[in-house]
């Protein structure tokens, strides 16, 4: 069983550098794999910071990030297979009603990383209705350019939580590989966005 | 002082301000504490390997944490660990056990009996307190390891620190 994902019109990579345009202060969290390529390409940042592993574990990210640095929104993009992954942590984040908290889902219907197989949402799981089902007020799945246009401001701006799954098509891409020195980007986030009391020792 | 009492006031003293947790009546009190305290977050969990992932995105932003949980939720967390083993994030756990000391449940055992070596074997430093005395000071070298020492620490609760738990009225 295959999903009809090689036609769909929306494309990561032209997705990607709209949300990151102009991303001022805006703290981002991309999920394994095919996110974090994506953001790297749009151009590496010290307030990125791209998962090499802990897959499940980029909504909760942003969850710990967002409490922390209310002033900020915290973008998390993420894809479909790491998101079925640590579904939990939508209910977790609707619960504490961060307002600062987008969740962009780039959902291609496979696992992109290893051997193109489908994923749930291929068939049967709509990652919008659960993220509405854990009380995101918005939650909309989105697969044309006019929808899109209507949900990237919000991503980045809000008002409020936001959660957005984006049917992007099925294709292969040049690997943009972030650093992957873990404890590297988590200076340099820290660094940039606490200054140098982040690295002075306590 | 209640031993659980000797948490909150290491958690405090140390600055903690995001709590996460996974409901255990052993820290039921604890929990209610955090809750009740407006400097504090306390973020419910639907599994505990979510809270790892919170406390790394706290420290991210430059927030203090914790993670409590039961000894089920060990095994609950191992991948999630190597988030905090590779990237070097400070992570102090309170774990309380089951599966050690008068236990009702047997399926309570399997996880009771590898808590520690479990948590060891991802990188932790592991004390247990058994006595309701030694708790305030074991907690607060838990959060010092982990906040100063940049470590992974954990703290076990002996099983004989919590209520024992039945069935019967």
């Amino acid at each position: 069983m295959t999903s009809n994902a090689q036609n769909f019109p929306l494309r990561r990579r032209t997705i990607v550098p709209e949300l990151l345009k102009d991303r001022g202060d805006m703290l981002v969290v991309a999920g394994l794999g095919s996110t974090a390529w994506d953001i790297t390409a749009a151009g590496d940042h010290d307030l990125s910071f791209p998962l090499w592993g802990a897959m499940g574990g980029a909504v909760s990210i942003g969850i710990g990030l967002a409490i922390s640095q209310p002033k900020h929104r915290v973008l998390v993009i993420t894809g479909d297979g790491e998101m079925l992954m640590g579904m939990g942590s939508l209910a977790t984040a609707a619960r504490l009603d961060l307002v600062n908290l987008s969740i962009c889902v780039l959902d291609n219907e496979h696992y992109a990383e290893t051997g193109m197989q489908t994923t749930h949402t291929s068939l049967s799981t709509n990652l919008a209705a659960i993220a509405s089902g854990c009380g995101f007020e918005n939650a909309v799945t989105v697969s044309s350019e006019n929808e899109l246009a209507d949900v990237l401001p919000r991503l980045k701006k809000g008002p409020g939580m936001q959660f957005v799954s984006i049917k992007v098509r099925i294709e292969k891409l040049d690997f943009s590989l972030p650093p992957k020195d873990g404890v590297y980007l988590k200076t340099r986030f820290r660094k940039a966005i606490l200054g140098d009391s982040a690295i002075a020792s306590s | 002082m209640e031993w659980w009492q000797g948490i909150y006031k290491a958690i405090k003293e140390a600055n903690v301000r995001q709590v996460a947790y996974v409901p255990d009546a052993g820290h039921a009190k604890l929990i209610h504490a955090c809750i009740n305290d407006n400097e504090i977050t306390t973020i419910s969990l639907t599994t505990e390997e979510e809270g790892v992932a919170v406390l790394s995105g706290a420290w991210l932003g430059g927030d203090r944490g914790v993670l409590l949980m039961q000894s089920s939720g060990v095994g609950n967390c191992v991948n999630m660990f190597s988030l905090a083993k590779t990237c070097q994030f400070p992570l102090a756990v309170f774990v309380t056990m089951r599966g050690q000391w008068n236990e009702f449940n047997p399926w309570q055992l399997p996880m009771g009996s590898t808590t520690k070596p479990t948590l060891e074997t991802a990188g932790f430093s592991v004390n247990t307190a058994e006595s309701p005395n030694d708790v305030a000071d074991f907690a607060s070298a838990t959060l010092h390891h982990a906040f100063v020492g940049g470590e992974m620490s954990a703290l076990l609760l002996h099983q004989k620190l919590t209520p024992v738990k039945t069935f019967s009225k």
